[in-house]
């Protein structure tokens, strides 16, 4: 068993991937590696095959896989090594990780740091507990995606689509092209979880109906999916009784949210925070271990892939920085903390004296939407830092508060850094 | 004679206003946007609506059976069922190159049907 060094391993290789590798090549690490269970660089974009990516980091609006292929592209440049089709089946706090794949066997890869960006995966039945029988016929929203779009298989041609998330929506249009019928789209909350422009050109263009406070009671079906029976719900969201309706269908799609995939985190021993589901993270993503970076969703869930990039941009630089000694550690760190109606921050701290060189996103989540004027306003021993007015917040949509370097001088001394999230 | 209120959501940034249009002897009146880029999109919406369209093509000797495409700018959304019908009959060969050109001219618009990555 050959060992192989690196300066950069990154795990991953959807857009927090690509960025970190690009990044950390840019930013003087020699030897950098990324590491792909598919057989193609590229990740998720590449089944995301409709428009709307690139709008900020290219001022375009491209499909998925043309998105990915600008990075792919500057990752063959820039002499990147690739290893697909690879699994990572171990990772240690030394940043050392154990990698199977047909050809090399096992190898053992030691890096001098290490760029976790495994995304996240959909959550499924299970983790929502669907009562029913257990029939062929439900899929997430994404596994259908990756059929229907780059594989070549329909899934079903009745479908009935529980959770108004993004790849939901997407795919009741990608259905409708492909000659299904979605019956409905239902949504337990109140409110829409993915974004208004979906709702408008995924559902409202085909005349697909949405109900929000609605759920699935039942799964009905043996070896199939002959219906699901959907019920509306109350605000505390449950099931209210003589509301139920049977919808006949032969699937049924999940389209209910996101968890960051973080088992190979955890092998390492990078701390989680329970809220996100993602590593603790400092601004430049550096985690509770050190060497080992996090990147893109599997931080936290953004809802653009520009950001993703944004962050693995960030990801990148910090692991090209510490392989080569030059991230010296920093005994003095700000906390950030959720305050009012802020559900939580990334990043979870921060050094003061790299905050004194170069301005720091804070980006966060609501707990409750506002539809109603707003101040986004940091808070330091119950002063205020600085502030920022919003025309609404709503939990689907993250908000992004710039700290600038002008603030320091008023944070360097307390620990914390509040935000609350306010009416006007 | 003014018509009936058309109610549209609109799409122009993520905030999502509700706004309505009246259209009058060939003026288009437009209530409750919230900014310009509001006026703009409610107005065509209802003068000539258009979309993006991506779908995917049949390609054989390749890595997968499919190659994703998209339409080079926006489709009159009145068309779109013809035009997949049009997607669908086309079947390549790899390699492809990003940007190829799958369909030209689609169904007379001048929009061509382009090619999202490269494929081999």
């Amino acid at each position: 068993m050959t060992n192989l060094h690196y300066d950069v391993v990154v795990v991953g290789s959807g857009p927090g991937g690509l960025a970190a590798a690009i990044s950390a090549r840019q930013n003087g690490a020699e030897k950098v590696l990324i590491i792909e269970r598919d057989i193609e660089l590229g990740g998720i974009l590449l089944q995301c095959i409709h428009n709307g990516f690139g709008v900020e980091v290219f001022k375009e609006d491209l499909p998925g896989p043309s998105y990915a292929q600008r990075f792919i592209q500057q990752v063959h440049d820039l002499k990147i090594d690739t290893l697909l089709d690879s699994m990572v089946l171990e990772a240690t706090p030394d940043r050392r990780l154990f990698i199977t794949n047909r050809k090399l066997g096992i190898r053992e890869i030691q890096a001098r740091a290490l760029v976790f960006a495994m995304g996240c995966r959909e959550r499924t039945r299970a983790q929502i507990r669907l009562p029913g029988s257990r029939p062929a016929g439900v899929y997430t929203a994404g596994t259908a995606q990756r059929w229907v779009n780059v594989e070549g298989y329909m899934p079903g041609k009745r479908f009935v689509i529980l959770g108004s998330g993004d790849i939901g929506m997407i795919m009741a249009r990608r259905l409708t092209f492909e000659g299904a019928k979605v019956e409905r789209v239902l949504e337990i909350m109140p409110y829409l979880s993915g974004l208004t422009r979906n709702y408008v050109q995924c559902l409202q263009d085909f005349d697909i109906p949405l109900q929000l406070n609605h759920t699935v009671k039942r799964i009905i079906g043996n070896n199939r999916v002959e219906a699901i029976e959907a019920a509306a719900v109350d605000e505390q969201r449950r099931i209210i009784p003589g509301s139920e309706e049977i919808i006949p269908c032969d699937t049924l799609l999940l389209s209910v949210g996101l968890i960051p995939e973080n088992e190979l985190s955890r092998q390492a021993g990078v701390r989680i925070d329970p809220v996100t589901a993602g590593a603790f993270v400092d601004s430049r993503f550096h985690t509770s271990v050190p060497g080992i970076f996090s990147a893109g969703n599997v931080v936290h869930v953004y809802d653009l892939v520009d950001w993703v990039t944004q962050a693995g941009l960030a990801a990148g630089k910090g692991a090209a920085l510490f392989a080569q000694g030059k991230l010296a550690a920093s005994d003095k760190v700000v906390r950030t903390q959720a305050g009012e109606n802020v559900r939580y921050i990334v990043p979870h701290t921060f050094d003061p004296d790299l905050l004194a060189e170069e301005a720091i996103p804070l980006q966060m989540r609501v707990k409750q939407p506002i539809e109603a004027p707003v101040w986004v306003e940091a808070v330091c021993n119950g002063k205020s830092v600085t502030r920022k007015a919003l025309p609404y917040a709503r939990p689907g949509e993250m908000v992004t508060l710039n700290l600038k370097p002008d603030v320091v001088d008023s944070i360097r001394e307390s620990g914390t850094l509040t935000v609350n999230i306010t009416e006007r | 004679m003014t018509s009936e209120p058309i109610p549209i959501i609109c799409v122009a940034c993520p905030k999502g206003c509700r706004l309505e249009v009246l259209r009058s002897e060939g003026d288009i009146l437009v209530n409750h946007a919230g900014c310009k880029r509001g006026q703009e999109y409610a107005r065509g919406e209802v003068t000539d609506p258009r979309r993006m369209v991506a779908s995917t093509v049949k390609v054989s000797n390749a890595i997968h059976p499919l190659l994703p495409v998209y339409t080079s700018a926006p489709f009159p959304k009145g068309r779109i069922r013809e035009l997949l019908a049009e997607i669908r009959k086309v079947e390549l060969k790899a390699p492809v190159k990003i940007n190829q050109v799958v369909i030209e001219n689609a169904l007379g618009t001048g929009i061509d049907v382009v090619a999202s990555r490269d494929l081999e």
